[in-house]
C-alpha cells in the first residue's frame, strides 16, 4: 500500500502509486521510446539509404512512366516526418505494411520467419546452457589443471572463429562427405507442410502432432546449424560461469562451509553455484538475444528461412516495410530480454540500484 | 489443404528416411522434380508484372499464350498454343486469331477469347514494368479495349502502325503474353486492380501446373493439370528449392536429395564432371556481359578511346579460366540464335594497339570508376579488366555494390563505366537492337532509363533511324541483314564493348529427360520432363 | 638496455619496491607488477606474441610477402598447397595467396586500430557525462545508448554501410556505431559508483570545475575496464569486418581483405578448400590472439577476477 500526500487534502491511498505499478509503467514507457527511437532510425536510414526501393518492384528494365507510378504508390512522395507518423500509425493497427519483395503483409512474413530463428536460436542456446554450465563450473572448481587449461581454450576457439566458414566447413564434412545430417533448408521437400504450423516452429509442431517422421527429419537439419551456434553459446556461457564461479568460490563463505565439514559437493553445487545462478540467467538472456540477431551468416550458409536473413535480404533491397518488422521484432524481444535480467537484478541483488 | 497423395508419398518416404542415425541418402520421387535454383528475384507472379528469371520460369508452366515455342523444337520458333490459327490484314496492322476449342483453365471455367483479350487489356492498362513489351506497338489504356477485341471465338489485335508479324507475335510468346482467367481474376479482384494484388501470390492460368505455393526465398511447388489440352505432364509435382550457394547445390545433387542444379559455378560443374549418375547439360541462353563507357566523359566520348578499350580485355583469358563453361565470347548486341545475329568477333586482347589509339587520342593517366553488382564472375571480370587496363596505363577503380546501389547510378547517367549483363525482354532481335542502339532523345530530360544507349549518353551516331527502319520490315531475310549491318556499325562506333553470351551450365541427374531450359529465348519447361 | 649487474638490481629492486618514493614511481611500480603478472600467464603471453606477429606482418608486408598480392595469373589459378612456388597455394584469379593474406594484416590492422580508438572514446564521452551529470541528460543519453543496443548488431552495420555505401572505411564507421553503447554502460557504472565518494567530494571542495573532475579523475578510472572489454571485443570486431566483407560491403577488390577472400573462396570450398581457409585461419589466429591477451589483461587490471592478489 502506497501513501500519498495530496495537496493538504490528507492522506490518501492510491493503488497507481504502489513500486510494483510505478515500476511496471517506467518499464513499459522506457520499452516504448526505445522501440519508437529504433523505429526512427531505422526509418531515417531506409530512406536516407541510396538504394532505391521503387526499382526493386519494377525491375532494371522499366519505363520512367512505370517508375512513377510505382514511386507515388509507395508514398515516397511525402516528407519523412510524415511517412513515419503514417507508419507508425498503421502500426499500432497491427499493420506492418506489404514487403516489396514478397509481395505480401510483412506481419505474414514475420510470423513465417521468426519462428525459424527462435527454434534455431533456442535450441542453440540450451545446447550451450546444458554442456557450457558444467563446464565452466568444472573449470572454476579445478582452476589451474589440464580440464581448466583445456576448457579454456574449447571456449576461445568458440569465441574466434569466423561463424560463415565454420558452417561452410561443418556442412562440407558432415552433410557432403559423412552424409549424417541432412542438408539445407528446415526439412526434407516432401515433408514440408505436412504437420500444422501450430507455433511455426517445426520441431514443437510436430511434437504435438505426434508426427515423428518429420521431427527427426526436421531435427536432421537442424541439428548442424544448432551446434555451430551453440558452440559459441557455450564458449560464452563457460566462461562467463567459469569467471562468476572463481569469485564466489574465493569468497569467504565458502571457506567456513569447508570447515564446517559439508562434502565438496554441497559447496560447490548447493552454495556457489546457487549464489551465481542470477548473474547466470542475465548472461544465458544476453547470449540468446545475441544467438537471435547474430544468426544472418548462419541462415545465409544454411538457407534457413529465418529472420536475419529475411532483414539482410530486404535491407539491400531497400525494402523498408520488411526491415522495420523484422527490426522491431527482434529489437522488441532484446529489450525484453534485457529488461528481464534488469528486474532479476534488481529482485535479487540489492546492491545493484 | 493437401492432397492426400502427397501425404501418403511423404508417410512412405518418411519411413524410408526416418533413420537419422544412419547416412541420410534422400532420393526424390519419381513422379516429382526437385530443382535447386535462386529464386530470390521472383517478387511477383502476375505476368502483367513479372519481369524476373525465376517468374518466368513459374509463368510459362503455368499460364498459356495465344502462341507459344515447343520445348522440345525451340528452333521451329513460335506455333499456336491456345490460338489455333492467325491471319494479318492486307494493311499489316491486324492480327486475328482464332482461339482453340476445348481448352480449359484450371479452375474449370473454358478458356475464351474474351480471356485472351481480356489479360493483353489488362497488361496494357496496369502499365507495370513489362507492359512496355505491348504499349510499343501504340497500345494505351484508353484505346486498349478498341485495339485489342474479342468476337465470338477469335481474337483480334491492331496496331499503330504496320510491323513485322514475326516481331509482334514473337512479343506475344514473352510472359507478358500469358492467359489469365478472367472469372476468378475479377472474383478476386480489389480496388479496381484488376485481379494484381491477387495474382502476385497466386495463379489463374490453363498451362501444365498450377501453382500450390509460393514461400519468398524458399521453394516454389507446382502441381500438375490433369486435363493439360497437351496430355497430362509426367512430372506431377515440381518443387524449386532455394538454395544460395553453389557448393551447397552441388552437394545436394550429388547426395540426390535435388534432381537439377540450376547455379552451379565453373569448378563444380568440373568437379562433378564424371560422378555416376549426374550429368551436365550446357545450353546458350539469352544472356550478355558487356562494359559500356559513359559518353559525358570527356576522355570516355574520343573514338580513339573507344576503340582502345575494345582490345583491353583479355576475353580468351577470362573464357578459359573462371569463366570458362558458362560464358562463350560473343562480340554482338544479338545473342546467337536470334534472328539477325552475327558471328564476327574481331576484338582481341591487344595492350600494345590500345596503348598507340591511347597515345593519338592525346590520353595519359586516365582514372576511370566502374560499377559493377555483386556477382562473383562479375567482380573477377573486374578484376581482370583493371589488371589489363592498368598495363595501358588507366587506372581503373571497381566499385561493388548491390544491384538496386549499382544501377540506380547507372540509370542515373552518374557512372564512367558499368560492367554488367543485359538479358532480352522477349525473342525477337528488337529487343537488343531497341535498347542498345536506339535512343531517339539523348537529353537528360527524356529519362529513357529503359535505353541501354541513354543511361550511356550515346545518340547511336544515325543507328536509331536504321533500327526504326528494321522493325517494319516485313522481308525476314531482309530484316536479318539489315540487323547484320547495325551490329557491324555497332562494333566500330558504340561504346559499347559486348563480351560474352552465357551458357548454363545444368547438373541433372542422369535419369532426369526433356528439360529444356528455354535457350535464348524463352524460360524453362517442365512439361516434357520425364525421369 | 645495457647495464651492469649492479644497475639493472637497482632498476627492478626500484619497480618492485613496497614504498614508492613519488605517484610516478608508484605508477611504473604497478606497471610493472601488472607486467610481471601477465608474463606468468602463458596464454596471454601467446596472444600477446600473436599480436606482435600482427603488427611485424602488417608493417614489414612488402618485405615478408614473397609476390605481389595483385599480380593476376589466370593461367595457375586455384593452384594447390605448396604448387608452383605458392607457398599457400593460389585464388581463384592465380594471385598468391600468402601475399594476400600479409598485406590483409594491414587492413585488419587499421579496422583494429580505429575500431579501437573511436568506439570506447565515443563510449566513454557519452558514459562520464550521463554518470556524472545526472537527471534529464543521463535519461537521454541512456536512452539513445539502449536504442543503439537494443539494434541487432550486424543489422545495423550492414544499414549503415548500406546507407554510406561499401568500402572499408564505412565499414569502420559502421562496426564503431554499433560498438559503443556498452563501453558507454561500463564507463557509465563507474562513474556512478565513484561520484559519490569522498575523494571526488574532496576534489570538488578543492575547486575542481566538472570538467576537470571529469576529465582528470573519473577518465583515469576508467581506463583499466576499458582497456580490458576493448581487447576482448577486438576479436568480435575483426569477424564482424569480416562477416561484411564476406557479404561484399567491407573492403573493395581487389583489396585482400581477409573476410572478403572467405566470400571470393566459398564458391571453391569442395575441391579446392585452402582458397577459404587460409584467410579463415588468419582471421581465427587473430581473434584468438585478442581474447587470450584480453584474458590476461583482465586477470591483471581487473583484480575482482582471477583470484590473482
Amino acid at each position: 500500500m502506497a501513501v500519498v500526500e495530496n495537496n493538504g487534502k490528507g492522506r490518501r491511498w492510491s493503488p497507481l502509486s504502489s513500486p510494483a505499478v510505478i515500476l511496471t509503467f517506467k518499464t513499459l514507457g522506457s520499452i516504448i521510446v526505445t522501440m519508437l527511437g529504433l523505429a526512427f532510425i531505422t526509418f531515417v536510414i531506409g530512406r536516407v539509404m541510396p538504394i532505391d526501393p521503387v526499382l526493386s518492384i519494377v525491375g532494371e528494365q522499366a519505363s520512367k512512366s512505370t517508375y512513377d507510378d510505382a514511386y507515388a504508390a509507395l508514398g515516397l512522395d511525402k516528407p519523412i516526418i510524415v511517412q513515419f507518423f503514417i507508419y507508425i500509425w498503421d502500426v499500432m493497427h497491427g499493420d506492418f505494411g506489404t514487403s516489396l519483395l514478397t509481395a505480401r503483409p510483412v506481419v505474414d512474413d514475420l510470423i513465417r520467419r521468426f519462428p525459424a530463428t527462435l527454434e534455431l536460436a533456442t535450441l542453440g542456446t540450451i545446447m550451450g546452457v546444458t554442456l557450457g554450465v558444467p563446464l565452466g563450473v568444472l573449470a572454476a572448481v579445478n582452476k589451474g589443471s589440464w580440464f581448466d587449461q583445456i576448457a579454456r581454450v574449447v571456449a576461445l576457439v568458440g569465441y574466434s572463429m569466423p561463424i560463415f566458414w565454420l558452417g561452410l566447413m561443418g556442412l562440407l564434412v558432415f552433410y557432403g562427405i559423412l552424409g549424417w545430417v541432412g542438408g539445407p533448408g528446415r526439412v526434407d521437400i516432401f515433408y514440408a507442410d505436412i504437420v500444422p504450423s501450430v507455433t511455426g516452429m517445426i520441431l514443437l509442431d510436430s511434437m504435438l502432432d505426434g508426427n515423428w517422421d518429420v521431427f527427426w527429419n526436421a531435427m536432421s537439419h537442424i541439428i548442424l546449424p544448432a551446434t555451430i551456434l551453440g558452440y559459441y553459446s557455450l564458449a560464452y556461457i563457460s566462461r562467463m560461469t567459469r569467471s562468476f564461479m572463481l569469485e564466489q568460490m574465493s569468497a569467504e563463505y565458502i571457506t567456513t562451509a569447508r570447515v564446517k565439514g559439508l562434502p565438496e559437493r554441497t559447496v560447490i553445487w548447493g552454495h556457489a553455484f546457487k549464489n551465481i545462478l542470477v548473474q547466470l540467467i542475465t548472461v544465458i538472456a544476453l547470449s540468446y538475444a545475441n544467438l537471435l540477431e547474430g544468426s544472418v551468416l548462419t541462415e545465409i550458409i544454411f538457407s534457413w528461412p529465418g529472420i536475419g536473413s529475411y532483414i539482410t535480404t530486404a535491407l539491400l533491397s531497400a525494402d523498408m516495410n520488411a526491415v522495420l518488422g523484422g527490426t522491431i521484432v527482434v529489437g522488441l524481444v532484446f529489450v525484453l530480454l534485457n529488461i528481464f535480467s534488469d528486474l532479476l537484478y534488481r529482485v535479487f541483488d540489492p546492491r545493484a540500484k | 489443404m493437401k492432397p492426400i497423395r502427397n501425404i501418403m508419398a511423404g508417410v512412405v518416404m518418411g519411413f524410408a528416411a526416418s533413420m537419422v542415425a544412419m547416412p541420410v541418402v534422400a532420393e526424390t520421387p519419381a513422379n516429382m522434380l526437385v530443382i535447386a535454383n535462386r529464386i530470390d528475384d521472383i517478387t511477383t507472379l502476375d505476368p502483367a508484372e513479372s519481369f524476373e528469371f525465376a517468374g518466368s520460369d513459374v509463368s510459362r508452366n503455368v499460364y498459356g499464350k495465344l502462341v507459344n515455342f515447343d520445348p522440345l523444337d525451340l528452333g521451329a520458333g513460335y506455333g499456336p498454343d491456345l490460338a489455333e490459327s492467325w491471319t494479318v490484314s492486307d494493311d499489316g496492322k491486324t492480327i486475328t486469331f482464332t482461339m482453340r476449342d476445348g481448352v480449359k483453365f484450371h479452375s474449370g471455367n473454358p478458356v475464351r477469347a474474351e480471356d485472351a483479350a481480356w489479360s493483353l487489356q489488362r497488361a496494357v492498362i496496369l502499365n507495370k514494368t513489362p507492359s512496355f513489351i505491348l504499349t510499343q506497338f501504340g497500345f494505351t489504356a484508353e484505346n486498349a479495349m478498341d485495339m485489342i477485341k474479342a468476337e465470338g471465338n477469335t481474337v483480334s489485335i491492331t496496331t499503330d502502325k504496320r510491323y513485322a508479324t514475326s516481331f509482334v507475335l514473337n512479343c506475344l510468346t514473352s510472359t507478358i503474353g500469358g492467359i489469365v482467367d478472367k472469372e476468378v481474376a475479377m472474383a478476386n479482384e480489389a480496388d479496381g486492380d484488376m485481379g494484381n494484388i491477387w495474382l502476385k501470390t497466386n495463379t489463374a492460368g490453363s498451362g501444365a501446373y498450377s501453382l500450390v505455393n509460393w514461400k519468398p526465398n524458399e521453394s516454389v511447388t507446382l502441381q500438375s493439370n490433369p486435363d493439360f489440352y497437351l496430355g497430362a505432364p509426367a512430372m506431377e509435382r515440381v518443387v524449386v528449392r532455394h538454395v544460395q550457394e553453389s557448393s551447397t547445390q552441388r552437394l545436394m545433387l550429388e547426395r540426390g536429395d535435388i534432381d537439377v542444379a540450376r547455379n552451379l559455378n565453373p569448378d563444380d560443374v568440373a568437379g562433378i564432371a564424371g560422378a555416376d549418375g549426374v550429368e551436365v547439360d550446357s545450353a546458350l541462353r539469352g544472356r550478355l556481359m558487356y562494359i559500356s563507357l559513359n559518353q559525358k566523359h570527356p576522355e570516355l566520348s574520343k573514338p580513339k578511346v573507344i576503340e582502345a578499350v575494345k582490345y583491353l580485355v583479355d576475353y580468351e583469358g577470362m573464357q578459359n579460366s573462371f569463366l570458362k563453361g558458362q560464358y562463350v565470347i560473343h562480340q554482338n548486341f544479338l545473342p546467337a540464335t536470334y534472328l539477325g545475329a552475327v558471328e564476327e568477333n574481331p576484338f582481341t586482347l591487344n595492350i600494345e594497339k590500345a596503348k598507340a589509339l591511347l597515345a593519338e587520342a592525346g590520353v595519359e593517366g586516365l582514372e576511370i570508376e566502374v560499377g559493377v553488382r555483386e556477382a562473383q564472375e562479375r567482380i573477377e571480370i573486374a578484376q581482370s579488366l583493371q589488371n589489363t587496363f592498368g598495363q595501358a596505363g588507366i587506372k581503373l577503380n571497381i566499385t561493388v555494390g548491390t544491384a538496386k546501389q549499382i544501377l540506380g547510378r547507372y540509370r542515373a547517367r552518374e557512372l564512367d563505366m558499368y560492367m554488367g549483363a543485359w538479358g532480352p525482354d522477349y525473342p525477337d532481335p528488337h529487343t537488343n537492337a531497341g535498347t542498345f542502339a536506339y535512343n531517339p532523345d539523348n537529353s537528360d530530360e527524356a529519362g529513357a532509363t529503359g535505353l541501354l544507349a541513354w543511361r550511356n549518353a550515346w545518340d547511336t551516331g544515325g543507328l536509331t533511324a536504321k533500327v526504326a527502319a528494321a522493325v517494319e520490315e516485313g522481308d525476314r531475310d531482309v530484316r536479318s541483314k539489315m540487323y547484320a549491318d547495325i551490329q557491324s556499325e555497332f562494333r566500330d562506333i558504340a561504346p559499347f564493348a559486348i563480351l560474352y553470351q552465357k551458357i548454363e551450365q545444368t547438373g541433372r541427374a542422369a535419369s532426369v529427360a526433356n528439360l529444356d531450359l528455354g535457350g535464348a529465348i524463352t524460360a524453362v519447361s517442365y512439361w516434357k520432363v520425364t525421369k | 638496455m645495457m647495464e651492469t649487474n649492479m644497475q639493472k638490481q637497482t632498476l627492478r629492486d626500484w619497480l618492485l619496491t613496497d614504498t614508492p618514493t613519488s605517484r610516478r614511481h608508484a605508477r611504473y611500480a604497478a606497471a610493472y607488477s601488472g607486467w610481471l603478472t601477465l608474463k606468468s600467464n602463458t596464454m596471454a603471453m601467446v596472444g600477446l606474441g600473436i599480436l606482435l606477429l600482427l603488427l611485424f606482418m602488417a608493417a614489414f608486408a612488402p618485405l615478408l610477402a614473397p609476390m605481389d598480392p595483385f599480380v593476376q595469373n589466370l593461367g595457375g589459378r586455384l593452384q594447390p598447397i605448396g604448387a608452383d612456388g605458392h607457398i599457400l597455394g593460389t585464388d581463384s584469379l592465380g594471385r598468391d595467396l600468402l601475399s594476400r593474406v600479409i598485406y590483409g594484416s594491414r587492413i585488419t590492422l587499421y579496422i583494429v586500430t580505429l575500431v579501437a580508438l573511436i568506439a570506447p572514446i565515443v563510449g566513454l564521452l557519452v558514459g562520464t557525462v550521463a554518470g556524472y551529470t545526472g537527471g534529464i541528460v543521463d535519461a537521454v543519453l541512456m536512452r539513445i545508448t539502449d536504442i543503439f543496443l537494443a539494434f541487432p548488431r550486424l543489422v545495423l552495420a550492414l544499414a549503415f554501410v548500406a546507407a554510406l555505401g561499401a568500402g572499408i572505411e564505412n565499414a569502420v564507421l559502421a562496426i564503431s556505431l554499433t560498438a559503443w553503447p556498452p563501453y558507454a554502460r561500463i564507463a557509465r557504472a563507474e562513474t556512478l559508483t565513484i561520484r559519490n565518494s569522498d575523494y571526488i567530494a574532496a576534489v570538488k571542495l578543492q575547486g575542481a570545475g566538472a570538467m576537470r573532475i571529469i576529465t582528470k579523475h573519473i577518465w583515469p578510472l576508467c581506463i583499466s575496464s576499458l582497456i580490458v572489454r576493448v581487447t576482448l571485443d577486438m576479436a568480435g570486431v575483426i569477424l564482424a569486418a569480416a562477416g561484411l566483407g564476406f557479404l561484399g560491403l567491407g573492403a573493395q577488390p581487389p583489396s585482400p581483405e581477409w573476410g572478403a577472400m572467405i566470400s571470393e573462396g566459398r564458391k571453391f570450398i569442395l575441391d579446392h578448400w585452402w582458397v577459404a581457409t587460409v584467410p579463415g585461419l588468419a582471421i581465427f589466429t587473430v581473434s584468438l590472439g585478442f581474447n587470450l591477451l584480453g584474458d590476461g589483461l583482465r586477470d591483471v587490471l581487473d583484480p575482482k577476477e582471477g583470484g590473482h592478489s
